[in-house]
Order: structure tokens, then sequence, then C-alpha cells
């Protein structure tokens, strides 16, 4: 059976991290489950940790009173679940639902930044690693509000 | 006695046969097409109403049986709303088919991946449609499609067959969904991530939005694609249709003659001049 710091080793996200500080990484790490249709958080709860998909799948949401809610993106194997947990207020600002059974890698956001302050050049490697899905995300968010598949009149 | 020709500016009175509704307001009509006018996929055809105007429209049907020649049209303005009202029994004015198609020439032993946006499905469908008539020939073929919502799907039954279908790899994604969708929520680009393919022996042919064609493409070359081996399809007014009027001038090119499909080594460098 594969240890916690096997898994989190072989997470393609923290590859260019290297071994050693995988292992510093998997001691806030463990293991969890959620059934489809269980949250993995929720808007405006602390962000205080964070997920990284093993199986399954999870969808991000939007929830407002009295609208469906609205997927905006859903994650798969090997993709991040959570980034707010990176800068205050450490808040989830959308909800994240297993849409099918889903194992992933949960991570202690406390014990990770603690650790990251006390040694900076671990956390500077954090950011590097984390911060293209930052982008990432915030590129693809963009095109979705520019709505490139809506219809502009012509002839 | 030898046929005339007919004038290539002149349009032929075509029948709509059937009429089939995709998404709120994209229909695909199938038009009593002529069998010997042969098409080639990502070629256009100038479709008109009297009264109303012209359109160029992508041929979406299948190149091996031009007598049941598809048009996908999406009602955005007066002709193509008139163009996708059309019952059947109606008729239509019909110049074509126009253009450079997609090169399948030369696909054999490479691996062909298509990567579709929105209505850019439409031409990219008789491309695959050929590619899985010569599927013995080919290395690994996957078809990607991004639309905005579940609803804006085109050709549905079509893809939830080729979903099933062995040899070929779909990726469907919406931008947003409601509940209830079951399937990927995210911009086309990210489907790549979930895609092996060896850069050097792909070919990429795109068909979208521009902003999407240009995510993509850039995606592509990131994963060490080379330009030469990614293709995309231009949309601008047409008018003549015949390279003499120059209204789908693009760059050096006109899109009527020179395109609508273009290497992206030469389209690139022109997607980022805004004047164009």
């Amino acid at each position: 059976m594969k240890s916690i710091a096997d898994l989190v080793t072989e997470q393609p996200l923290l590859a260019v991290l290297g071994p050693e500080a995988c292992t510093v990484l998997a001691g806030c790490a463990s293991n969890m489950r959620f059934a489809s249709g269980e949250f993995l958080f929720r808007e405006g709860e602390p962000a205080d940790g964070f997920f990284l998909l093993r199986e399954g799948r999870v969808a991000l949401r939007v929830a407002t009173a009295g609208r469906t809610p609205l997927d905006f993106e859903t994650l798969g194997p090997g993709e991040l679940a959570g980034v707010s947990w990176l800068v205050p207020p450490y808040r989830w600002s959308y909800d994240a639902r297993a849409v099918a059974d889903t194992r992933a890698l949960a991570f202690d956001a406390r014990c990770l930044r603690q650790k990251c302050d006390a040694d900076p050049q671990l956390g500077y490697r954090v950011m590097k690693c984390f911060l293209p899905v930052l982008v990432q995300r915030l590129q693809a968010v963009r095109w979705q509000v520019l709505d490139v598949y809506g219809s502009e009149p012509k002839a | 006695m030898p046929g005339i020709a007919p004038l290539p500016q002149l349009p032929e009175p075509v029948l709509v046969r059937r009429r089939q509704r995709e998404t709120a307001d994209t229909w695909t009509l199938e038009l009593k097409g002529n069998p010997a006018a042969a098409f080639l996929p990502g070629q256009f055809n100038m479709l008109s109403v009297p009264g109303v105007g012209e359109s160029a429209i992508s041929i979406s049907g299948d190149p091996a049986d031009p007598a049941r020649m598809l048009q996908t049209i999406r009602a955005v303005g007066p002709v193509s709303a008139a163009l996708a009202a059309l019952r059947p029994g109606q008729a239509l004015g019909l110049r074509g088919p126009f253009g450079r198609g997609w090169p399948l020439a030369d696909v054999a032993g490479r691996d062909v991946l298509l990567v579709a946006g929105g209505l850019g499905l439409a031409p990219l469908r008789p491309a695959l449609y050929a590619l899985l008539a010569r599927r013995r020939e080919i290395g690994r073929l996957a078809l990607l499609y991004g639309s905005r919502g579940p609803d804006d799907l085109v050709y549905r039954r079509e893809l939830a067959r080729w979903q099933r279908r062995r040899g070929l790899e779909v990726g469907i994604t919406v931008d947003h969904a409601p509940s209830g969708w079951t399937g990927e929520v995210g911009v086309v680009t990210r489907l790549l991530d979930r895609l092996e393919f060896d850069p050097a022996r792909l070919l990429a042919l795109v068909c979208g939005p521009e902003l999407m064609m240009r995510h993509t493409a850039r995606s592509l070359l990131d994963r060490a694609v080379p330009a030469t081996a990614i293709w995309i399809s231009m949309e601008r007014n047409m008018k003549c249709a015949l390279a003499h009027c120059g209204r789908c001038q693009f760059g050096g090119a006109l899109l009527c003659r020179d395109g609508p499909v273009l290497r992206y080594d030469q389209a690139g460098p022109l997607l980022a001049i805004r004047e164009l």
C-alpha cells in the first residue's frame, strides 16, 4: 500500500517540487473520499484546505438564491480543487461538489502555510507550483465571460 | 450537345428537402444536391434568399454523399434568419462550392485532432466523415468540441454515436452548465491536457470563433506542435466568392479563393493585426 508521501510525490502538479518538498507537503495531507453529490467545500466557508483529485470528478459551481446553480468548471484526476487557501481572506468563493465518487488528497492549508512561512524557499516553490493554475483559471474565466460562442448580429 | 457550364456568379435554384433543428437558433437544411457536384471538406456555398440577400455557409455534410447537401445555419441576421426559416419544398439560391478545404491529402500515418468551438463543428464535420472513411490509414483520431452550454451543442445524436465509436476519441465541454449536466465544464483547450499525443505526428484542424482558435493554436504550440501542422478556418464576410471584389481580403489572401482554411504559420501572425 502506498504511503501519503508516495501519493503526494506522484501528483503531476507537484512534480516540480521534487521528492524532498513533497515529503514536507505530505505531512499536511490525508486521503479523503467523497460520494457523488457530496460537497468538498462551500462558498463563504474558511478556505482551510485544498484537494488534489486522484479519482472521480468535481464540479465548481456558483449558486444564487432563486436560480439554478451553474457549473463553471469540472475537474478530474490530477487536478486541483481550491485555490482560495493561497491568499487572504482564505475564504471559498464558490462551491466544489463531487459529481462522481471521488478520491482526493486533502491538504491542511494552515499546516502548509505555516511550513511555507517557516521556509520561504519552500513557500516560493509552492507558489510557483500553484500560480500557473491560477493564471490558467483566470484566462479560462475571461474566455467564458467574453461568451465567445455567443452570436453577433450579421448577415 | 455539350452543356454550358453555369456562370459562377449566378445562383442555381435548389429545393430544401429536410429541415432539422439543432439548437434554439440553429438549423440544418438538407438540400436537393447534385450527385455530380463534389465538394471538399471545409468548402462553403453561397446561399441566397431572393429579395433578402446572400451569405457564405460552410458545407456540413458528408463529401461522399454530395446528393445530400447539408448546410447548418445559425439565424443571427436577416439573411441567415431567412435561410434558416426555409421549409421543405421551398427554394433557395446556391453558388459553389468555393474555397480551399482541410488538408486531408497527407493524413496517412499521422494523428489527427479536430478542435471545434460552437458552430465551428459544422465545417469540421465533413472532414471527420472523410477521416472516418479512411480510419485505417491514420493513427489516433480525436474530436474536441466546446460550446457555450449543453443546449448549444449541435449534432447531439451524432455526437453520442461518435462517443461510442471505437477508434475515435471525443471530448465535449461547455462553458457553463446547469445542474443535471454530467459532462465536462470548462474551456475547450483544457481538454487538450487530457489527451496524450506525439506533437511531431499531429495534424490539428481547428474551427470556431477567432479567440477560441487563437487560444487553441497557442495551447498546441505550447505542446510543441509545429505551426505548420495547425490549420484554422477563417470567417469573413464574402460577397462575390470569386476573388474579384476583395471583401474577404485577409492580409495577402482572399479567403474565398485562398481560404477559408489556412495554415497557422501563415494565418496566426495576421490574427494579431486588429485592422484585419
